[in-house]
């Protein structure tokens, strides 16, 4: 997969002068030392804020959903906006580890490994919300397909929801076995550097005895390929169920066509801005600078232009077409978006989404570090943004003027939300700790090709 | 039996240039140890091209199988309810509703299915021990698997992979399945 040829124009991937052994030790380095400051501030900080989200969500359980602000007429508020924010940056590792191996784009080598553990974490949070918003989780069984003999009929497979259950489980389980299993090598080289024999026998356990034997290592690229080609689908086919939450609806501004391709676009934008903001801390924190480059950097940065841009014309579409179809009822849901009560909402979204990223179509905003994380960030804002704009000013005023009303959120729901970021970085933060942030094995096989000493650029 | 000695390189293109003119002289080359992947090594040492998507196609056809009896069977003929007028008379016209669930499953099988194929075939399970011949074969250490039939020729054949670019040669034995 990564036979073929490199062009000389193409700058190094892996800086530093590099020799195997010197990539493992720096790879490895944040797993056999210690901790440092900034590792346990941060580590504190998200524990303390899961901590926080699990006891709203205890709260939630303990008295019922009433415990929220959604109310009649806004059924679906924070929750589903939260939902469909994590699943969006779960999206970014899977595109990354998967299409970008299908077009042959070694720069993802990097960063495949933290952005594909990303997706699943996040994933994790997004799944907490339809679990909980049912009310009575412990009933949540009856989403699957049992006999009715269990309490209720067989699911409704006609339902979005339902399909969102088959989708949500089907990526979250794919993409930890696709994860997992590149991790396996790189567990073996941490096994088998282990002192300790008592974290040298774990090591041992989760590495599942990886021996790299050639059968191994020609049935694991194949395993991956077939993986990624599999994965591709897969994950534009989940936003697209996400989607299909709201455009199989008929309330006004969410049944529309042009949702599918909007939300993935949308997916991904997120998921990049979110491994940006992540990888540029993790690289300076962990010391993977020689790794995760400038270049890797930039290379995001214009992935970002792409997806925002494609998110900036689906708005736009959106709301010509709302004006176009003559439909009354669409026309006014997209006025009231930009004019009515929630306007500071879409505006907020416009701005993070479609003009700042736009900044980096300059060579120096891309390439500067700061400015990539602060647009990252308000990436991350005007995406939830979106979701909150397309899921709370829909409803609030649909075909019944005497049912309008405002949403606010309460405490609770904040909390877990706030709840969900600490997971995500408790999660994030431990698995920087335990296993390899990088694709070590992987990375290794391109060092020859790309790597700083061995690489001579040439001129054209 | 024949006694399998290891060749240890410390680059893999000094591997993938000794293989053939080893295997002129008459050495058997078993099989490679690698930290990671090198492209081409498979034919060198006679390693079969993988059936595993093969497997990985079959796995994703009982998926979409499966998904479309499941879905006609409770949805059609097991107890059909009028769901906001949707067509469910015939499989068929109740079938557009019913292909996101087909195509989950697909992949769903498909992934793992052959996830689990290749962990078994491969024999890598939690608890297994790898054989690992030297300590530093999954971090820059190459190991090459030779098999000698004659045991007296073993330091022969040592002494012949040291003079084509091995920087050290093993003489353990280890139990590889």
């Amino acid at each position: 997969m990564s036979g073929n040829h490199e062009a000389v124009v193409r700058d190094p991937l892996i800086l530093g002068k590099k020799t195997y052994h010197q990539m493992t030790e720096d790879i490895c380095r944040p797993i056999e030392g210690k901790a440092n400051k900034y590792w346990w501030i941060s580590f504190i900080v998200a524990f303390v804020a899961m901590i926080w989200g699990m006891t709203c969500l205890a709260y939630t359980i303990g008295t019922g959903i009433g415990s929220w602000g959604a109310n009649k007429t806004v059924g679906w508020a924070w929750d589903i906006t939260n939902f469909v924010w994590w699943i969006g940056i779960g999206h970014a590792g899977t595109l990354i580890s998967a299409i970008l191996l299908l077009f042959r784009q070694r720069w993802r080598m990097s960063i495949n490994r933290s952005a594909e553990a990303m997706t699943i974490f996040a994933v994790i949070c997004a799944g907490l919300f339809p679990l909980f918003h049912t009310g009575r989780p412990w009933l949540d069984y009856w989403m699957l397909p049992l006999a009715n003999q269990f309490g209720s009929l067989w699911v409704n497979f006609n339902s979005p929801l339902l399909w969102d259950v088959f989708a949500i489980s089907t990526y979250f389980s794919v993409s930890l076995v696709f994860w997992y299993l590149g991790l396996l090598p790189d567990l073996a080289t941490v096994r088998d550097r282990c002192v300790d024999p008592t974290k040298r026998f774990i090591y041992g356990i989760i590495s599942f005895g990886w021996k790299g034997t050639a059968r191994d290592w020609h049935r694991f690229e194949e395993v991956s390929l077939v993986l990624a080609g599999l994965s591709t689908p897969l994950v534009l086919s989940v936003h697209t169920i996400v989607s299909f939450d709201f455009a199989t609806s008929i309330v006004p501004g969410w049944h529309t066509t042009i949702f599918p391709p909007y939300f993935v676009a949308g997916a991904i934008f997120s998921g990049f801005a979110m491994v940006l903001t992540l990888m540029i801390i993790a690289r300076k924190v962990l010391g993977l600078q020689e790794y995760i480059t400038l270049q890797h950097i930039e290379l995001m940065n214009k992935i970002i232009i792409l997806t925002g841009s494609i998110v900036g014309v689906a708005y736009t579409t959106e709301f010509f077409i709302a004006w176009y179809s003559g439909n009354g009822y669409e026309g006014y849901a997209f006025q009231n978006r930009a004019f009515g009560p929630y306007w500071w909402a879409y505006w907020s979204m416009m701005t993070c989404n479609v003009i700042t990223p736009q900044l980096f179509w300059f060579k120096k905003i891309r390439t500067s570090i700061m400015a990539t994380f602060i647009i990252s960030i308000f990436v991350n804002i005007g995406m939830w943004f979106e979701r909150f704009v397309i899921i709370v000013t829909s409803l609030h005023r649909d075909y019944l003027p005497s049912s309008w009303v405002m949403y606010s959120p309460t405490f609770i729901e904040v909390g877990i939300f706030v709840g969900t970021i600490g997971l995500f970085f408790v999660l994030f933060l431990t698995f920087s700790r335990l296993f390899p942030v990088i694709a070590l094995a992987e990375l290794k096989s391109i060092l020859k090709k790309t790597g700083n000493q061995y690489k001579k650029k040439g001129i054209l | 039996m024949a006694k399998r000695i290891y060749g240890v390189f410390d680059d893999e293109e000094a591997l993938m240039h000794a293989i053939p003119l080893l295997k002129e002289k008459g050495v058997v080359c078993k099989d490679v140890q690698s930290p990671f992947p090198i492209h081409g090594i498979e034919s060198l040492i006679g390693v079969p091209r993988t059936r595993i998507s093969i497997a990985s196609f079959l796995y994703g056809l009982t998926g979409t199988s499966f998904a479309l009896w499941m879905t006609w069977y409770m949805m059609i003929y097991d107890w059909p309810i009028n769901i906001g007028g949707k067509p469910n008379m015939m499989f068929y016209m109740n079938l557009p509703a019913f292909i996101p669930v087909t195509f989950e499953l697909t992949v769903f099988c498909a992934a793992h299915g052959m996830a689990i194929t290749f962990l078994l075939r491969s024999k890598l399970l939690p608890g297994v021990t790898a054989p690992i011949p030297h300590p530093r074969i999954t971090d820059d250490k190459f190991i090459l698997h030779v098999d000698v039939k004659d045991e007296s020729k073993v330091n022969d054949v040592a002494a012949l992979i040291k003079s084509e670019g091995a920087s050290d040669v093993l003489l353990k034995s280890m139990q590889f399945s």
